[in-house]
């Protein structure tokens, strides 16, 4: 499928390029639960894994799945599962335990709409759930928000690298119209991304070491603290990989901030304002944890005021109004329970911000 | 001007809407054009009715979704109730004759009824009524040559199949010469 000039492209489903580009990546092994609208993903792994590397199993359940991500991770394997968000949810336990004993493992939610078990349309409800920890305890995700499909490959190789790198567990938050839409792929070459097993990986005692032990139980408050500073500090030394993607921010009167499916249709609106004579910017964060509130900050220096559009009732906008600190407006457009808005209405939510 | 064709694709499931956004997209992707490719999904796809999103365009897609459309291809009564107000004013509107009991009312846009299932029949091979009517759609809009969908379908259709070459091709140049009012 190549286009002639050596790259391999493709056009793609998003659920199956990310699965793709986790064997690309060198994933070891994925477990994972079939869930709508990602179950693309795990049919596609166990079609393809046994002809090329690695291991894939159907877990009994999400619970199954996450726990079997913690002992293979334990073992110094790069791992990867993915579901959709009731399917996250029930994860959250063993995320938690995975955090806290500093594992690396890439997770990927395909947002849906809820609560409950919901809807199967797309939705970023779970923006909370992703940037807060998920869990119980005082931990953190590094989060990747795609807005392509082809971001949704390119996440797959940063997030390894970025759950490597800092030991835990990476999310890749993206919805229902990214995993199911297609558009064009260029999928890089299978086996770049290096990998060698970690000394401290549980791979068996050998004579010229102790023992590695891997565990989330630490029944001494005081050695419990020290594992949160612990904790504490990585998530801090991770604002170096925050990412993100601004447009007609110099000008812009107004910006609009949004991520996902959601920044796409904004960028449509913004687009359309222009046209109209409405001086209007967009801000994506690639990163929604950790989140770009320095960058967002400064704009609030020049712009007049904020729009945030997300397809939930309010999550992302607590973090703008946090970088933006009282200093302008912010206002949000959101649509909930599996719907998505269009760019007229975000249009119209636009041109309604009196400056 | 520079391309941004936004095109709906809608019918019952089995129809063959899917796939013929897939073909179109996987055409003009081959073309060099930025393509997008956005299905419905969820329950109303098993036995209702099923559509798909194409966007072909010069320039970077930003919305995948949009709510008024370039064009309209629909393969069933339902679909057209749904579209044929969701066409933007001078866009086209291609319908399924045989499934079309109440036909389309607008004037400020270009109607074209192709009788796609019954060409399918004369090929004596009904699955490629979808074939029939993008090649009536590229007719009217050729947007991507005949030769880059073969191409697509070639590379599309694992190899058992690549015997069904002949027939797509034929029912494209059907649905052509439909559209040209002839055939």
């Amino acid at each position: 499928m190549s286009e002639g000039n050596g790259k391999d492209v493709r056009l793609m489903k998003g659920n199956e390029a990310f699965a793709e580009a986790a064997i690309r990546a060198g994933m070891d092994a994925y477990f994972g639960y079939p869930i709508t609208p990602q179950s693309e993903a795990l049919e596609y792994l166990t079609r393809e894994i046994p002809k090329r590397q690695g291991v894939v199993v159907q877990a009994e359940s999400e619970v199954a799945a996450i726990n079997m991500i913690y002992g293979a991770a334990g073992a110094g394997a790069r791992v990867m599962t993915s579901s959709s968000s009731p399917g996250v949810s029930l994860m959250q336990e063993g995320i938690s335990y995975i955090a806290s004993a500093e594992l690396p493992c890439l997770l990927v939610n395909i947002n849906r709409g809820g609560p409950g078990l919901g809807t199967i349309q797309p939705s970023q409800g779970d923006y909370f759930q992703s940037t807060r920890g998920g869990g119980h305890g005082d931990y953190r995700t590094p989060v990747l928000a795609p807005a392509t499909v082809q971001e949704m490959v390119d996440f797959v190789f940063e997030g390894f690298r970025i759950a490597e790198e800092y030991r835990t567990p990476t999310l890749i938050l993206a919805d229902g119209a990214l995993g199911q839409m297609m558009e064009r792929v260029e999928l890089p070459p299978e086996g770049s991304l290096p990998h060698e097993i970690p000394s401290w990986a549980t791979t068996g005692k050998t004579p010229d070491r102790e023992s590695n032990v891997i565990t989330s139980l630490f029944i001494e408050p005081e050695k419990m603290e020290k594992v949160n500073e612990k904790l504490q500090e990585k998530y801090r030394s991770m604002e170096k990989e925050i990412t993100f993607e601004a447009e007609n921010v110099e000008d812009a009167d107004i910006v609009v901030v949004a991520y996902g499916l959601s920044s796409r249709i904004s960028q449509k609106a913004m687009h359309m304002a222009r046209e109209k004579g409405i001086r209007v910017g967009s801000f994506r964060p690639k990163t929604l944890y950790p989140f770009p509130y320095e960058a967002l900050g400064k704009l609030a220096e020049t712009a007049k005021s904020f729009l945030v559009v997300e397809m939930n009732a309010g999550q992302m906008v607590e973090d703008v109004k946090l970088a933006v600190n009282g200093k302008r407006p912010v206002g949000f457009k959101g649509r909930m329970g599996g719907m998505i808005p269009d760019p007229d209405e975000i249009l119209a939510a636009i041109e309604n911000i009196d400056n | 001007m520079s391309l941004n064709e936004e095109i709906v694709i809608a019918g019952f499931g089995g129809q063959g809407v899917l796939s013929m956004g897939q073909t179109l997209a996987y055409a003009a992707m081959l073309d060099g054009k930025e393509v997008s490719w956005m299905p419905s999904y969820g329950p109303e796809m098993r036995g209702g009715t099923a559509n798909c999103n194409v966007i072909v365009s010069d320039e970077r897609i930003s919305s995948p979704i949009v709510s008024t459309f370039d064009t309209a291809i629909v393969l069933n009564q339902p679909s057209l109730e749904k579209f044929e107000t969701a066409v933007k004013p001078g866009g086209l509107l291609l319908y399924e004759a045989s499934t079309i009991v109440n036909k389309p009312t607008r004037e400020d846009i270009d109607v074209v009824e192709i009788g796609a299932a019954k060409e399918a029949q004369k090929l004596e091979k009904k699955q490629v009524a979808n074939m029939v009517m993008l090649g009536a759609y590229l007719c009217k809009k050729p947007i991507v040559n005949v030769g880059l969908v073969m191409d697509a379908l070639r590379k599309a259709l694992p190899e058992r199949h690549h015997k069904l070459l002949p027939i797509n091709e034929q029912a494209l140049e059907r649905g052509k010469a439909l559209a040209n009012g002839g055939g």
